[in-house]
């Protein structure tokens, strides 16, 4: 998602001590660090050093290393420094680490890793690693020489040691689904058996990884997920199921409006609801502290605060949507990208589309609703969540609390979706739970809770926005010109990310804009910035989110006032965008493209193509409109993101980036009426459900063998346009402003 | 007065507020974790239990009103179309981030408990209370067809 634009995160983060790291590894880090090397393989836990490679039978004892750890119980165990918040990388990365080390799936496990950089950090946010985090669907391309490095640097160490045991080459070892075998003498051991042995030895450097055309599990069509199973049976655990002796529940009264403060509160009421045991005040907002969820509820419903809202953003989104249609008219805007000159080549148009598209806040609402554990004793600040940007989280908790951000212990539990908003600057809640450790004197662990309520009204949206495209084809069908103006709140101005801004464009705002995304002869995009007070956030996808459709709805409009097929139309714009072609042509065939679609009542079939985090995706939908409602019938969707590591997550990956699409498409939206927050729970904030999920959804992987890009967030941006472009295939209808009401857009018309 | 309350075979003595829901009540006092929360007003089906075999929402369910009555929760989910339907789900790696799904699995096995064989329209109608933001939507509805069939195929259920 985000980071993916930092090229040196330096000057982001306040100095703080080196990492742990002991100076022997220090001393390898530093020779390798021209190798290309990457240091996961290269931390074994409890190695003896060169001269010890005679290894002798010893008592079962683990192999430890950074990202892997092998247990005399012959399981394998993968070190994860990514969230897995439903994406994923709890199949992913295992898949990688057991090709290399040629384990069987079976003895695949997972945990998390501590929060430590630069060890786990993620070199796709700086190539430093100084930030430890899951997000741009990085995961699976940062990791990917890491862990090949390091199941390949444990399978050396195992074959070494089964050699000195057998006193036979390494070289005649095989190893091969979690077997160690010596052909010549018929030994066989398991990767427990060897595991104590390996661990004496001194880690080589030096080595092979295998050549894809020898991966096995990698590409494997059904690699099943390593949490499946707890996840069908209620036995995965998440931040809001730890239980710590003595634990209690809070929940925290925030300010109705952006901006508000804690002028001043009564807790009398709140403290004689039965099982409250304190009510105090934090930076944002005031807490009450129960013995139960239940209580903390009651509590805070009897809990009197008064707001000083000097400071508050105070505006409605209506309002807020008519300053920004003033500003896209103003001249003044920063320039994001300058291809020819735009403005003369629509002089030269023959058709011109002139659209305004608007698009609302929105809340990501996953599933589990925020919380977060805290345990507070005066050298440390333990913290359990489904952490997303451990680095910050630690700062931030760091200065809740007054330690360093080293003695903030983090446990990362697999978290209940994110679709961003775990990884916020502030790391509010985390921020927040750590306060209250502190403001309640550490007497006791807390876990806090955010309801329903607190996480729709709670801020960190995607951003509203404003576009406006004028673009026209000439005579011959060729497009002459496009011109957008962006309208709509940066992402990370005035938090420590603000560094991401170059030359005042904040990329998070505008990316995937039609420059980047085609070979356009003529091109300007330019960008406002409006200064409002509702907090901001990447969303699934972040600036994709709204870039991808008015491009890819203008462009679909284009084709036809050139009359010509939307698809032919768009790989004559993508000469030099091949993986584009790939996806579009790939989810082209498969979806009959080619045979006219069949001319019935309200039906329609539309396409949308789109670049993001490295991943193309293409997809074709097709739509019936019944009156005002819109049902998607089928998707076909095809994705070009590299080797393919594990397909049938991909596959998952698509279909959730749909559904999370489409949700946003046909229901999504907060408003604000005098800088409140209209919506506080699913009945106000809808998003889709079962009915309303297109019941085919095809997804086709075009083969690749470029590195592995990421799949959490590139499924979604194209849905919207391409159910867009199809209800205007259908019906004639422009749905230009999200969330879709086709009355409104019919009498708009009209 | 203590409220007595039956969860997975179990007869539990709680003190607490009659109004708590069912939900906190058994997460909170009763340390069953695998019923979630999600929204608090029956609006996500993410707290869904069964009371005497039927999919109830435990966040609206008052503690005092399943007095006498049979709780299972999905750490007691043992019928044969529960076991179905957690297989299936197995199989076709329903779960993503995996927080909706022991609601999920819940209203499914309580579907095919009444309905062995249901349609799409079948599952739309039982399923929709039941939100997963991940939208595992298309391969929950496989899950059921595919525990349906599981189910007319093995001995019939003892539940
Ligand atoms: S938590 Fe009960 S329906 Fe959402
Ligand atoms: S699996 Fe994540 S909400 Fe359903």
């Amino acid at each position: 998602m985000y980071f993916s634009h930092i090229k040196d995160t330096s000057t982001l983060w306040p100095t703080r001590s080196a990492p742990e790291v002991t100076r022997r590894q220090f001393l390898k880090l530093t020779t390798l660090a021209g190798s290309g090397l990457t240091l996961g393989a290269l931390l074994p836990g409890c190695g003896s050093g060169p001269g010890s490679s005679g290894a002798a039978v010893g008592p079962p004892a683990p192999l430890t290393m950074t990202f892997l750890r092998i247990d005399p119980d012959n399981t394998v165990t993968v070190i994860s420094k990514h969230l897995e918040a439903g994406q994923g990388v709890w199949t992913g990365l295992p898949a990688i680490v057991a090709e290399e080390l040629d384990a069987s799936w079976e003895q695949m496990r997972v945990e998390s890793a501590p929060a430590k950089v630069p060890v786990y950090g993620n070199f796709a946010f700086d190539p430093k690693g100084s930030v430890q985090g899951t997000g741009g669907s990085s995961s699976v391309a940062n990791s990917w020489d890491q862990l090949r490095h390091a199941g390949a640097t444990a399978r050396a160490m195992l074959v070494e040691a089964a050699a000195a045991q057998w006193k036979v080459p390494a070289g005649e070892i095989t190893v091969s689904d979690g077997v160690v075998s010596h052909p010549g003498s018929g030994k066989k051991a398991t990767f427990g058996e060897l595991a104590g042995s390996a661990a004496k030895l001194w880690v080589p450097t030096d080595v092979q990884l295998k050549d894809p055309s020898q991966f096995k599990l990698i590409g494997r069509e059904k690699l099943p997920r390593l949490d499946s199973r707890a996840k069908s049976t209620g036995k995965q655990q998440f931040a809001i199921d730890v239980m710590l002796p003595g634990m209690m529940t809070a929940v925290v009264m925030r300010p109705p409006r952006f901006g508000g403060k804690v002028a001043s509160f009564d807790a009398t009421k709140a403290k004689a609801v039965a099982g409250v045991v304190d009510v105090v005040q934090i930076p944002r907002g005031v807490a009450v502290v129960a013995e139960d969820m239940w209580s903390a509820k009651k509590g805070r419903e009897a809990l009197h605060v008064t707001w000083d809202e000097s400071g508050a953003e105070k505006r409605g989104t209506e309002q807020l949507m008519k300053e920004y249609k003033r500003l896209g008219r103003q001249s003044e805007a920063v320039s994001v990208a300058k291809v020819g000159d735009a403005e003369a080549g629509l002089k030269h148009a023959a058709k011109l589309i002139d659209a305004e598209f608007e698009f609302p806040y929105l809340a990501h609402a996953p599933m589990e609703p925020l919380t977060a554990v805290c345990q507070l004793s005066p050298e440390k600040c333990e913290i359990w969540a489904g952490c997303q940007l451990h680095t910050v989280d630690q700062m931030n908790a760091a200065t809740a609390v007054g330690l360093k951000p080293e003695q903030v212990v983090i446990n990362t539990l697999a978290a209940g979706g994110t679709f961003g908003r775990r990884a916020n600057p502030e790391s509010d809640y985390i921020a927040e739970v750590a306060s209250i450790a502190k403001a309640t004197g550490a007497k006791y662990p807390v876990r806090l809770i955010w309801t329903r309520e607190d996480d729709i009204t709670g801020g960190r949206y995607r951003p509203l926005n404003y576009h406006h495209v004028t673009a026209g084809v000439g005579k011959d069908g060729r497009l002459v010109g496009y011109k957008q103006r962006v309208v709509g709140q940066s992402l990370v101005a005035g938090t420590p990310f603000a560094a991401m801004i170059k030359n005042g464009v904040d990329p998070t705002a505008v990316e995937g804009n039609a420059a980047e995304e085609y070979d356009l002869d003529n091109v300007h995009v330019t960008w406002s910035q409006p200064k409002v007070g509702v907090p901001v956030l990447w969303w699934r996808s972040v600036g994709h989110t709204h870039m991808a459709f008015s491009k890819e709805v203008v462009i679909d409009e284009l084709a036809q006032a050139a009359g010509q097929d939307p698809v032919a139309f768009r790989l004559a714009l993508l000469q030099k965008h091949p993986r584009h072609v790939a996806a579009l042509k790939l989810a082209a065939e498969k979806a009959g493209w080619s045979k006219p679609f069949p001319k019935e009542k309200g039906r329609g079939r539309g396409v949308a193509v789109h670049q993001s985090f490295g991943t193309v995706v293409a997809q074709v939908a097709e739509v019936t409109v019944t009156g005002d409602k819109i049902t998607v019938d089928r998707v076909v969707c095809a994705v070009e993101c590299g080797i393919a590591v594990t397909p049938d997550v991909i596959r998952a990956q698509m279909q959730s980036g749909i559904g999370y699409g489409l949700s946003a498409a046909l229901r999504g939206k907060i408003t604000l009426t005098d800088g409140r927050v209209d919506q506080t729970n699913f009945h106000q904030y809808e998003v889709l459900r079962i009915n309303e999920m297109p019941r085919v959804i095809e997804v086709y992987i075009v083969p690749s063998t470029n590195p592995p890009s990421g799949v959490g967030e590139p499924g979604t941006p194209p849905i919207a346009p391409a159910v867009a472009n199809a209800v205007r295939a259908a019906t004639g209808i422009k749905l230009r402003k999200l969330p879709f009401d086709l009355a409104a857009a019919r009498s708009a018309r009209a | 007065m203590p409220i007595r309350l039956t969860v997975n075979n179990q007869l539990h003595e709680l003190v607490v507020d009659p109004d708590m829901p069912l939900l906190w009540a058994i997460r909170d006092h009763l340390q069953l974790t695998g019923t979630k929360f999600g929204c608090g007003m029956a609006l996500c089906g993410a707290c869904t239990v069964h009371i005497d075999g039927q999919a109830t929402r435990s966040c609206v369910t008052p503690v005092s009103a399943v007095e006498g009555k049979s709780v299972t929760t999905i750490e007691g989910l043992s019928t044969s179309a529960g076991k179905a339907v957690q297989d299936a789900w197995v199989n076709l790696d329903v779960p993503q981030c995996g927080y909706c799904q022991s609601g999920q699995i819940m209203s499914a096995s309580a579907l095919l408990a009444s309905n062995p064989k249901p349609t799409d329209s079948d599952i739309d109608a039982a399923m929709t209370g039941n939100i997963c933001r991940c939208a595992t939507y298309v391969r929950i509805r496989s899950a059921i067809h595919k525990a349906a069939e599981s189910l007319a195929t093995s001995p019939p259920a003892k539940s």
